[in-house]
């Protein structure tokens, strides 16, 4: 057999290796501390994944989404069409919403249900903001409602909670942020949009809109928040309906 | 004859370590990971695609706003009007999460690799043309010599000239510098946390743009790559870059 290595490169990769090893032991203990580790972390692409959304949250906790003047809204925005909503929302829908409620429920000091009145009597925002499909086309639009951390605000969020669950009337429709998201101005539990309602096909009456990650996080017709700890028992414990169809849980990429 | 290519070349009887590394083992690792990290980004990067061949300049762009131009392929989304009757199968689920995790072992194969370059000398020694070679008068004459291959000879086997040298320098820190920036201005996080990367490039579907027509650059590149090393002598070029031995030797006597 001929050297193939000498005796200095193999002691160089033998330190590298063992460097990386304890390098990486340390940095996943200090990832699990600092809520780094998204729920759908194994698997053939948990290593990417927890990497973008480690390397995006120690970047972006902090950041806003960039706003637009009211000359830049897309004229005709576009949506993608939706599935048939159900008997339950349309009959909702024929009675202008009046009676739809988001009920927010989980580690609060009070669990409480919203109706839409209620909803659009607490304090308003209004964001001009991009959302991009993840499949590659995008508007901006103006949004319209109250900021998720108010709503989180009013019924007293315990201080374990790590994420906030979101359910869509759509059947098997849910997702899930953490509190840098749930916490975050720009989150907003949406009503409105352009200076109007919100429509239906834009997921009207109330779409929960997530302006620094990608459409498909920013799910329609929610009717339930669930402040949680952690995502084991929702689903198949990956955080939301949008992994268990293969796509990432954390969207914002 | 198949452990030759990791055997010492011995037909001259000439022990193999006599020839110097022609690649060194960093060199060589990167490469491959990069070659492999490619391969993917590229599948998953055309699977992406697909979901909406169209492209937009500027922030926005979507099926009811004027394409920039759009691609006349299937699409894998029915919402785009792409003149097929048919819709391609969605693959954007693990494109997506592929996409990004090659994304990574590139990035840092390629830090790796440039912190290494900028140590040890790779690319002032390997890379950087001599001052000489860069006159506009010499510079036709190496390219037409290199497209005829006539310097794949000794001196070519161990040495780039000056449009290699210049080609590997611009895929190394124009190419793949402006196809991570503007993949990552894609990113609404990113965008976010540094808007200017994003506006700079005149948006979020302008940065699309580009960072498909880097790809297309860099595709090019990959043909161009494989094609030169095919014709100067595919076997031997391949064991340099994966054993780090020329089979030199071997060839002068066959």
């Amino acid at each position: 057999m001929n050297k193939k290595f000498s005796r200095r490169q193999l002691i160089t990769a033998g330190a590298a290796i063992a460097g990386g090893a304890s390098g990486l032991a340390v940095a996943a203990s200090l990832a699990r501390r600092y809520g780094l580790i998204p729920p759908d972390n194994s698997g053939l692409y948990g290593a990417g994944e927890t990497l973008t959304y480690a390397a995006q949250r120690l970047l972006t906790r902090h950041a806003f989404a960039r706003e637009f003047a009211p000359s830049q809204i897309s004229k005709p925005p576009f949506a993608n069409a939706v599935g048939p909503l159900g008997e339950d929302f349309q009959r909702l829908q024929e009675a202008g919403f009046a009676d739809w409620r988001l009920a927010v429920d989980g580690l609060v000091a009070r669990p409480a249900s919203f109706s839409l009145a209620q909803l659009k009597s607490f304090p308003r925002r209004s964001q001009i903001t991009h959302l991009a499909c993840e499949e590659g086309w995008s508007y901006i639009a103006e949004w319209i409602g109250v900021p998720l951390f108010h709503i989180l605000d009013v019924v007293g969020t315990l201080p374990q909670a790590r994420y906030v669950v979101y359910r869509s009337i759509e059947r098997g429709w849910w997702d899930s942020i953490d509190m840098s998201d749930s916490l975050h101005p720009q989150t907003l539990v949406t009503y409105g949009m352009n200076g109007d309602e919100l429509p239906v096909r834009f997921g009207g009456p109330v779409r929960l809109r997530v302006p620094r990650q990608l459409g498909y996080k920013s799910v329609k017709y929610i009717t339930r928040l669930t402040v949680t700890d952690g995502l084991k028992g929702f689903g198949k414990g990956l955080g939301a309906a949008a992994p268990e169809a293969g796509y990432a849980w954390y969207a914002g990429i | 004859m198949a452990g030759s290519v990791w055997a010492p070349i011995s037909v001259s009887a000439r022990p193999a370590t006599a020839v110097p590394a022609r690649h060194s083992a960093v060199v060589r690792v990167t490469h491959w990971v990069t070659a492999l990290c490619f391969l993917a980004l590229l599948v998953t990067g055309v699977e992406i695609l697909i979901s909406h061949p169209r492209f937009y300049w500027g922030e926005t762009g979507n099926v009811l706003t004027p394409a920039l131009f759009q691609l006349p392929i299937p699409a894998s989304r029915a919402t785009v009007p792409t003149g097929y009757g048919y819709v391609l199968p969605d693959q954007n689920g693990w494109s997506r999460y592929l996409h990004f995790q090659a994304a990574w072992v590139a990035v840092l194969t390629g830090l790796l690799y440039v912190i290494f370059g900028l140590l040890t000398g790779h690319f002032r020694r390997n890379l950087l043309p001599a001052r000489a070679d860069l006159s506009w008068r010499k510079l036709p004459a190496v390219l037409a010599q290199h497209l005829r291959f006539t310097a794949a000879d000794e001196a070519g086997a161990s040495s780039y000239n000056v449009v290699q040298r210049l080609t590997y320098l611009f895929v190394i820190f124009v190419l793949f510098p402006l196809v991570i920036w503007t993949g990552l201005a894609m990113s609404p996080g990113i965008a976010a946390a540094f808007p200017a990367a994003v506006t700079v490039l005149g948006g979020q579907q302008s940065a699309r743009t580009i960072h498909f027509f880097v790809s297309v650059f860099l595709l090019l590149f990959l043909l161009v790559h494989v094609v030169m090393v095919y014709r100067a002598g595919f076997r031997n070029r391949m064991r340099a870059m994966i054993s780090s031995r020329r089979a030199t030797d071997r060839n002068h006597h066959e």
